[in-house]
């Protein structure tokens, strides 16, 4: 079955755009308008997908092209346009000193969009610095330290700090997990 | 010791950003796009047909 078509494994691929399309914007309707557009290109341009090489990788990087493109068109704009993720980003840290985890979605849209960026492709889309250097026309030490100083202002925005015990852990993550019930687009 | 912490840390992070992930993935793909795919490849087809 080696000549099937690389365009029948399109659809496999749509939950970690859009995802990742998402996380990018922070905006539900933007992001999905940005993996529709995605799909056609991916689909009237097929022929240019390497079969055998990443088609995740290839398909990121054709969203990756629109975010930044439409972005420049409308400029920053679009992004949070419902305000659901920056909202009341000015609150001070709760009482304990921490900010509540349910503040996660928030602190990642507080990052600057390379960081950002590059975080998730590598945290949590599961890319390679490499790959994800590649898909970002950058040095793989570049990706390293986006990432890195991400992760460095996403644990301060939370109040974790290097001194501080993990402890709150469980708690926290159960908040993000109900928050995540909660919420919807 | 600085870097142990910092590996938890680390860790913590990207398990929460997994999860917002998943939290995506789990609401399944909005029947747009399965419509759209289906649009194009009827697009395909018409425009496929050679003599």
């Amino acid at each position: 079955m080696s000549n099937s078509d690389p365009r029948d494994q399109l659809v496999e691929h749509l939950p970690a755009m859009r995802a990742f399309a998402i996380s990018l914007t922070r905006n539900g309707a933007v992001a999905d308008d940005m993996v529709q557009d995605t799909l056609v290109k991916a689909w009237t341009n097929i022929e240019k997908f390497e079969v055998g090489t990443n088609m995740r990788a290839w398909l990121f990087t054709i969203l990756r092209n629109t975010y930044y493109s439409s972005r420049r068109k409308a400029n920053r704009e679009v992004a949070d346009v419902d305000g659901v993720f920056t909202e009341s980003l000015a609150e001070k840290p709760a009482h304990d000193g921490h900010m509540q985890m349910t503040d996660f979605r928030k602190a990642l849209g507080l990052l600057k969009d390379e960081q950002r960026e590059a975080l998730l492709l590598v945290g949590a889309s599961g890319f390679s610095y490499e790959e994800a250097a590649e898909m970002c026309g950058v040095a793989v030490g570049t990706i390293k330290s986006r990432t890195n100083r991400a992760r460095a202002r996403l644990a301060e925005l939370m109040g974790l700090r290097d001194d501080e015990s993990l402890e709150m852990t469980d708690d926290a993550t159960m908040s993000v997990i109900s928050a995540s019930k909660v919420s919807s687009f | 010791m600085q870097s142990g912490q910092n590996d938890e840390r680390e860790r913590f992070i990207d398990e929460n950003l997994r999860r917002v992930y998943d939290e995506t993935m789990e609401e399944g793909i909005p029947d747009k796009f399965k419509d759209l795919l289906n649009q194009l490849k009827e697009q395909d087809k018409n425009a496929g047909k050679k003599g």
